[in-house]
């Protein structure tokens, strides 16, 4: 990622070596968080800019946090409504923001491909936190960083993801993550939240609940958005939660003692995951949460903590 | 390959036993509350070195932490890239406590400096002492070590390496090289 | 100027006739006075070198969105024929979503006004099949058919009730006109970006699937069979679409149908590999690899009777959004010949077929005029160079508006010289 990488968009773009190395970097990061002083000057004077079309807090505040661990200003710009409803078009508030000369700007869109049309436009660094149903790279990022710190190497592991993947950026930011790390997926859901041609991303489809968790060692549950006007996926959450949420009894009899639970969040407590198993003994929901701060402050890191042009430096000190 | 050779194993030997014993007498009554923190990563091994002769000298191991300066490093705006960040671990608490921060070469003082802020954001020490291997001048900012192993000269397009056997060298060794060799 | 033009030493291809030779072909005062192998040069004439060069019928878009009345900021009559001639196109059918529609005798005089006023290619102009384009009620055929319009179709969008379309078959038949069709299920289609399938998985894009086409196209199919309206089918993209018209041309319905030349050489796969450009958005949208092999065959082998450009121009701020937001629509006049050509090189494509395609075949569709180069016929003529390299600047473009996929490309093929009714209105490098 360094070097190579002006800004952090889609893992479908990042080899296995560059994943590896902001796992490895998020793990220094984690332990600054660990500090009694939570603050390191890395990236004073440098500022990072929440532009988010989409609202979310936890998202959002993780970056702002990542950004102020590293003692950078972060600015929030929340914007809801699409640039055409809203009459300035997505250049045309980024350029804006630009001219304020932010040395990151992270965008959150609903428009698969909006951080990639942006990054063509201003100079700044791009963070995606989530385009469409495209990627959000930060998350399958802090995904892995937490099935890794649980259980060492994702090579030759199992993970099941279950929900909408049609829908879903973080199961595809978690398939490319995770397939090229070594592990095998398997995405689980009926047929109508099963994409089309999702295994040539190398996932494994079922649509047995039970069939894709056995075995697995990680199960990632998407949470399910029930109210699709003009284009039903599922008669409701009552079905869906039956045959694909997952409760206590099921996470007993069917999962492997050791296998993990993750949710991006936020949680249909009752759909998707029954509280009990949320707060459970495998739930690292809470992991993922702070792990997404350290991972977060690796992206930062990475693009914007060396010199803005990325010009080489003429001294570096072997020693000094 | 235009090495100059600076020190042999024997005379780092010496050095870092005479610096351990240098510093436990300075510590005196309170030699019981040093601790030693080696500068990832020239600093890492000797610290351990240090730590063991302080040990050997006092009948107790005193605390021994790493600390990796990349993020509080002041060249950060001239870099094309951000430098690769290793882990840091103090594993003990700083306040109160004599730090002893060990780096292998002591040269414009820079890194100390991001080490210092680095420490002290931990928490407050009682005091922090410096002790390097080689303190081979230079400096540009006002840094000077407690202990030194030994002092060198090198030229400003020479860099001075140290080389020890618990990072793979065939045996200890400090040199001073040309930069470009 | 002289009346009479020689054109020397070019290769006639006109289908039409069954001519694919070494000609001269002769005009005097508008019309193809003769094709002959060696004619003797009258004093006064032009002459026009065309060795080396193909000469045949001016091509014939039975597609075309000029946009005026209403939206000139993309394109009006007059560029709009100018790009069309420049892209050896002497005639165009000017599709009726403009703004007003084109639904009533006004606009469809406007239409003719203004491209009589430019005197570059002959426009066509093309009613609504309902008032409005509203899909509720018909349109007045009679009124449209006596003010000059060829066709009728409310393309942009499908015609949603198929009761009234029924109807529409039935109503146009009094009038001789064709229904040329846009062909999308809505309901199935839904808010979609581009084609459905793994391309848009991966992309996180909303997709349409192939068979929201070939819903529609078997609908209208039986409806032409109910009625024995005369139906045209626009943009055929799917292997479903071409499937399904084969099998009515073959139990013997009167139905005839086009190919763009997007759909005939690009694949949605460009969405990804340009990076959510959104010159690669159009509707029908770009399909898989499938669906284009069978729209090829399908137009070699005349189940698709013609090529047709959906020339779709729209502005800078109406494209350069985010994917979802950008207009569906591409340029194609002026990069059709080239783009299609390409199918000839791979071998695809004959290129008496390519021709026939662009010309008689197109013409024949909508019964009009031109599409051939027999003795007496209106001079309507491209001299296309097949060898010629060029790269597609869009700035350079005639067309008012930029959205061209094949920008910055380096194609084959360019037509150097057109003429409509023997006046020279196009020429490559010239002052015009």
């Amino acid at each position: 990622m360094i070097g190579r990488h002006r800004h952090c968009i889609a893992l479908e773009d990042y080899s296995r070596e560059e994943i590896l190395e902001v796992l490895d970097l998020a793990l220094s990061m984690k332990e600054v968080l660990r500090r009694p002083l939570k603050k390191v000057p890395t990236l004073r004077g440098k500022s990072v800019v929440n532009l988010f079309f989409e609202s979310s807090t936890r998202t959002r505040s993780s970056f702002e946090i990542a950004a102020k661990v590293l003692s950078a200003d972060a600015l929030n710009w929340t914007s809801t409504g699409s640039s055409v409803s809203k009459g300035e078009t997505l250049l045309d508030t980024a350029r804006n923001l630009e001219a304020m000369r932010p040395d990151v700007i992270v965008v959150r869109h609903a428009a698969s491909g909006a951080p990639a049309f942006l990054a063509r436009h201003v100079k700044c660094s791009v963070v995606s936190a989530g385009d469409g149903a495209h990627e959000h790279p930060s998350q399958g990022l802090l995904d892995c960083f937490t099935i890794r710190e649980r259980l060492g190497s994702l090579s030759g592991r199992t993970v099941a993801i279950v929900g909408d993947i049609s829908h879903s950026r973080v199961a595809r930011s978690d398939l490319h993550a995770l397939g090229k790390l070594g592990a095998a997926v398997r995405v689980c859901g009926p047929p109508t939240m099963i994409p089309q041609g999702i295994e040539r991303l190398g996932a494994q489809v079922f649509h047995d609940l039970q069939g894709a968790v056995a075995g697995a060692d990680a199960v990632v549950m998407l949470r399910i958005q029930h109210e699709r006007i003009g284009d039903p996926l599922i008669p409701g959450a009552r079905e869906y939660s039956r045959l694909w949420g997952l409760n206590a009894w099921k996470a007993a009899e069917w999962l492997k003692p050791e296998c993990l639970i993750l949710h991006p969040g936020p949680i249909n407590r009752g759909v998707e995951l029954s509280s009990d198993v949320a707060d459970g003994p495998r739930s690292v929901i809470l992991d993922q949460v702070e792990n997404g701060v350290a991972v977060r402050m690796a992206i930062l890191y990475l693009l914007a903590g060396s010199g803005a042009t990325g010009e080489g430096s003429a001294r570096e000190k072997a020693s000094a | 390959m235009g090495d100059r050779p600076a020190m042999n194993a024997e005379a780092i030997g010496r050095a870092v036993g005479r610096m351990a014993r240098e510093i436990v007498e300075r510590a005196g009554r309170e030699a019981g509350d040093l601790a030693v923190v080696g500068i990832r990563r020239g600093g890492v091994h000797l610290a351990e070195r240090l730590r063991a002769e302080i040990a050997r000298a006092t009948g107790t191991r005193p605390p021994l932490g790493t600390l990796d300066i990349a993020l509080y490093r002041d060249d950060l705006a001239e870099r094309g890239r951000a430098p690769v960040l290793g882990p840091t671990d103090i594993p003990f608490p700083v306040q109160g406590r004599t730090i002893v921060l060990v780096d292998d070469v002591l040269y414009t003082g820079r890194t100390v400096r991001a080490a210092l802020d680095e420490l002290v954001d931990f928490g407050r020490p009682r005091r922090v002492w410096l002790a390097v291997l080689v303190d081979r001048g230079g400096r540009e900012l006002p840094i000077a070590a407690d202990f030194a192993g030994a002092t060198a000269a090198a030229a400003e397009g020479e860099d001075v390496l140290v080389r020890l056997v618990e990072g793979g060298a065939p045996e200890d060794v400090v040199v001073v090289r040309r930069r470009g060799s | 100027m002289s009346d009479t033009i020689f054109i020397e030493g070019g290769r006639v291809i006109d289908p039409a006739n069954g001519l694919d030779a070494v000609r001269t072909v002769v005009i005097r005062e508008g019309r193809v006075a003769e094709v002959a192998e060696r004619v003797e040069r009258t004093r006064e004439a032009q002459v026009l070198d065309a060795r080396g060069k193909w000469v045949t019928p001016g091509f014939v878009d039975l597609h075309v969105h000029l946009r005026e009345p209403g939206q000139e900021y993309k394109e009006t009559v007059a560029s709009g024929a100018r790009a069309a001639v420049s892209g050896g196109f002497t005639a165009v059918c000017a599709m009726a979503n403009t703004v007003p529609p084109n639904d009533n005798a006004t606009v469809t005089e406007l239409v003719l006004a203004r491209a009589a006023a430019a005197g570059l290619a002959r426009v066509y102009p093309v009613g609504c099949v309902s008032r409005g384009q509203k899909g509720e009620d018909l349109a007045e055929y009679g009124e449209l058919k006596a003010a000059g319009c060829v066709a009728v179709s409310d393309d942009g969008k499908p015609v949603q009730s198929a009761a009234l379309m029924r109807r529409a078959l039935e109503y146009a038949l009094t009038f001789g006109l064709p229904l040329a069709v846009h062909e999308e299920e809505p309901q199935l289609a839904g808010t979609w970006s581009m084609n459905e399938g793994p391309v848009a998985t991966r992309l996180g894009l909303k997709g349409c699937p192939p068979q929201a086409e070939e819903v529609m196209v078997l609908r209208d199919l039986a409806l032409a069979e109910l009625t024995g309206g005369r139906l045209h089918l626009q943009h055929i993209s799917t292997a479903g679409g071409v499937r399904a018209v084969r099998d009515a041309k073959r139990r013997g319905l009167r139905i005839t149908a086009e190919a763009t030349p997007h759909h005939l050489t690009l694949t949605d796969e460009e969405v990804a590999r340009s990076g959510y450009d959104t010159d690669f958005k159009m509707n029908p949208p770009l399909r898989g690899e499938a669906d284009v092999r069978a729209v090829r065959e399908a137009l070699a082998d005349g189940t698709l009777d013609c090529i047709a450009t959906d020339h779709a121009p729209h502005a800078v701020e109406e494209k350069h959004l985010e994917f979802d937001a950008a207009l569906n629509g591409i340029l194609g006049l002026e990069t059709a010949f080239a783009a299609c050509l390409a199918l000839v090189r791979e071998g695809a494509l004959s290129e008496k077929r390519l021709v026939e395609a662009l010309t008689a075949s197109a013409a024949r569709c909508f019964g009009l005029p031109g599409g051939a180069l027999g003795r007496g016929a209106p001079a309507d003529v491209a001299v296309l160079d097949p060898a010629l390299a060029w790269t597609c600047d869009p700035a350079a473009l005639h067309s008012r508006s930029r959205n061209t996929p094949w920008k910055g490309r380096r194609l084959t093929g360019r037509c150097t010289h057109t003429l409509v009714g023997g006046r020279l209105v196009h020429e490559l490098g010239g002052s015009r």
